[in-house]
């Protein structure tokens, strides 16, 4: 019998991520599904890139820059994808009520997710970038130190999103499920991930500079084209994520707490 | 603490919940003591999941109080929620994870010491041996049933809340687990609140029987007294006279 119930525990928090190893160890497709757009999208950006300085002439492949982007997009992209999967496989199970009337404290249960996110990204990403040496010569691990920094502002901003969104569908059920998928799209053209933000009209540079992951992408062409880290840039975006913690957070407590006022919680599933 | 509260292990109190206009549960209070089985009876839309689901903390209530273990469920539901356990037919354990691996991670959950001896135990008691490698997903609906046991006692609790434990079992295998049921209350003392509605299973198991309509408490005593009161053979009988209204209590209704 448990005796007590400290209010954060790291064994429980061990024990959903063990519940999700569990699961991805037991399912093949899962495995295979994680690496699977990761290694076609890379395949996809690295023989465009080849192609355009085959005709151009142009340094392209010298930058690397659409090879580097696509990777750090799919960070940002796989980062928060991970997180809610890792939720929606609870609402799929129909195992959240076993959730939450279990000890199982809120912060827990995302703190878990985060650390299955970052699970799921390393079994997808990690041979997509060995792939990407070997077919295209793109090595980004050679980006060096500024590369930690690029990964924990992106996972910071898709935890932030991802927050937001396992919110959603816990309090307006599986209906939300498709936001999952599609939210972190609207990024894609603002964060100027494969172009400078100068590219933009004036005002909307505004609205770019805003986002989080607009810094990475700008760092990250600072790096690969100038080899420049720019160390401001990602103080930026840290300033920003907090921001933007702090408002996914506040956004899974308010609608869970709305999810617990609604009783969707005791009706979870497809 | 005061005696009451000492043997007390669910009290409600004017506890309501409002979906908009609809009225789920009207203002009902009751308490139940320690060491008791008490039913939860009513037809669909009685209000019992809802009553079940602010009992869990599931739901907050629109009003009033549920206080488990003398806990708020709506304020301070992790003081008790280690000490309770719940099982529904409606809630599955994660289908790829094999019965062991569900119940270590429940074990993990619910801050259970020796974990492996526990799930041990406990297949040992619900015979869950020759499938504890399987995957929950691919058992039968009776195994499905034990299974779920197993996880609802995995923290050996204190409050036990059962959403029609039963339901969809063979009679035999049902049979069954209303006897583990029986002998977890008396081994450990342990208080269990029983929704369901197989009469039979109720008049069984039940010390006492909370009858519910439309989000009111209609009737509540022992299902003896039920029977006697309402002149019936059977609490099935007495459960179609109040659900359709049909006749009034021979002696005084609602305790």
């Amino acid at each position: 019998m448990s005796l007590h119930s400290p209010a954060f525990s790291f064994r429980r928090i061990g024990a959903m991520v063990l519940r999700h190893w569990y699961l991805l160890r037991s399912s093949w497709p899962r495995l295979f599904e994680l690496m699977y757009w990761p290694a076609v999208q890379m395949f996809m950006w690295g023989f465009l890139q080849l192609g355009i300085t085959q005709q151009s002439g142009m340094l392209v492949a010298a930058t690397s820059t659409f090879l580097a982007a696509f990777l750090l997009w799919d960070v940002l992209f796989r980062g928060q994808l991970g997180y809610s999967m890792s939720f929606l496989e609870e609402m799929w199970a129909r195992n959240l009520p076993n959730l939450m009337i279990s000890p199982l404290r809120p912060v827990e249960f995302v703190v878990s997710l985060m650390i299955m996110s970052v699970i799921r990204l390393s079994v997808g990403f990690l041979p997509v970038t060995v792939l990407a040496i070997w077919f295209f010569g793109f090595n980004l691990w050679a980006l060096g130190i500024g590369l930690a920094a690029f990964f924990a502002n992106l996972f910071f901003t898709g935890w932030a999103v991802g927050m937001f969104c396992s919110g959603l569908v816990l309090r307006n059920g599986m209906g939300a499920e498709g936001l999952t998928w599609s939210l972190m799209f609207i990024l894609l053209p603002l964060t100027c991930v494969y172009y400078p933000v100068t590219t933009l009209p004036v005002w909307l540079q505004a609205i770019a500079w805003s986002l989080p992951p607009t810094a990475v992408f700008e760092g990250m062409r600072a790096l690969v084209i100038n080899h420049v880290f720019r160390a401001d840039l990602m103080l930026w975006a840290l300033g920003l994520n907090a921001l933007w913690l702090a408002a996914g957070a506040t956004s899974f407590v308010v609608l869970l707490r709305g999810a617990r006022e609604a009783g969707s919680m005791i009706s979870v599933g497809e | 603490m005061d005696t009451k509260t000492a043997h007390t292990a669910i009290e409600a109190d004017g506890l309501t919940k409002h979906y908009g206009e609809s009225i789920a549960v009207g203002g009902i209070s009751f308490l139940i003591n320690q060491g008791s089985i008490t039913g939860l009876l009513g037809g669909n839309g009685a209000g019992k999941t809802t009553t079940i689901g602010m009992i869990m903390g599931l739901i907050t209530p629109t009003s009033g109080s549920v206080k488990v273990l003398g806990a708020d469920m709506a304020r301070e539901r992790y003081r008790s929620l280690h000490r309770m356990n719940f099982e529904s037919p409606y809630v599955d354990l994660p289908h790829r994870l094999t019965v062991r691996q569900n119940l270590t991670v429940f074990g993990l959950l619910y801050g259970v010491v020796e974990i492996a001896n526990r799930v041990a135990q406990l297949a040992a008691d619900l015979e869950l041996n020759e499938f504890l490698d399987r995957q929950a997903g691919k058992l039968s609906a009776g195994q499905k049933t034990r299974v779920a046991l197993a996880k609802s006692l995995i923290n050996e609790p204190d409050i036990l809340v059962l959403d029609e434990p039963t339901a969809s079992l063979d009679p035999d295998t049902a049979d069954w687990i209303r006897g583990h049921l029986e002998h977890y209350r008396s081994s450990r003392g342990a208080t269990i609140l029983l929704a369901s509605h197989n009469m039979l299973e109720v008049e069984r198991l039940c010390d006492r029987v909370i009858m519910m309509k439309r989000g009111a408490i209609v009737d509540d005593d022992a299902p003896e007294h039920l029977i006697s009161r309402y002149g019936r053979q059977s609490l099935e009988e007495v459960f179609l006279d109040v659900a359709r209204g049909r006749r009034e209590p021979a002696s005084e209704g609602v305790k």
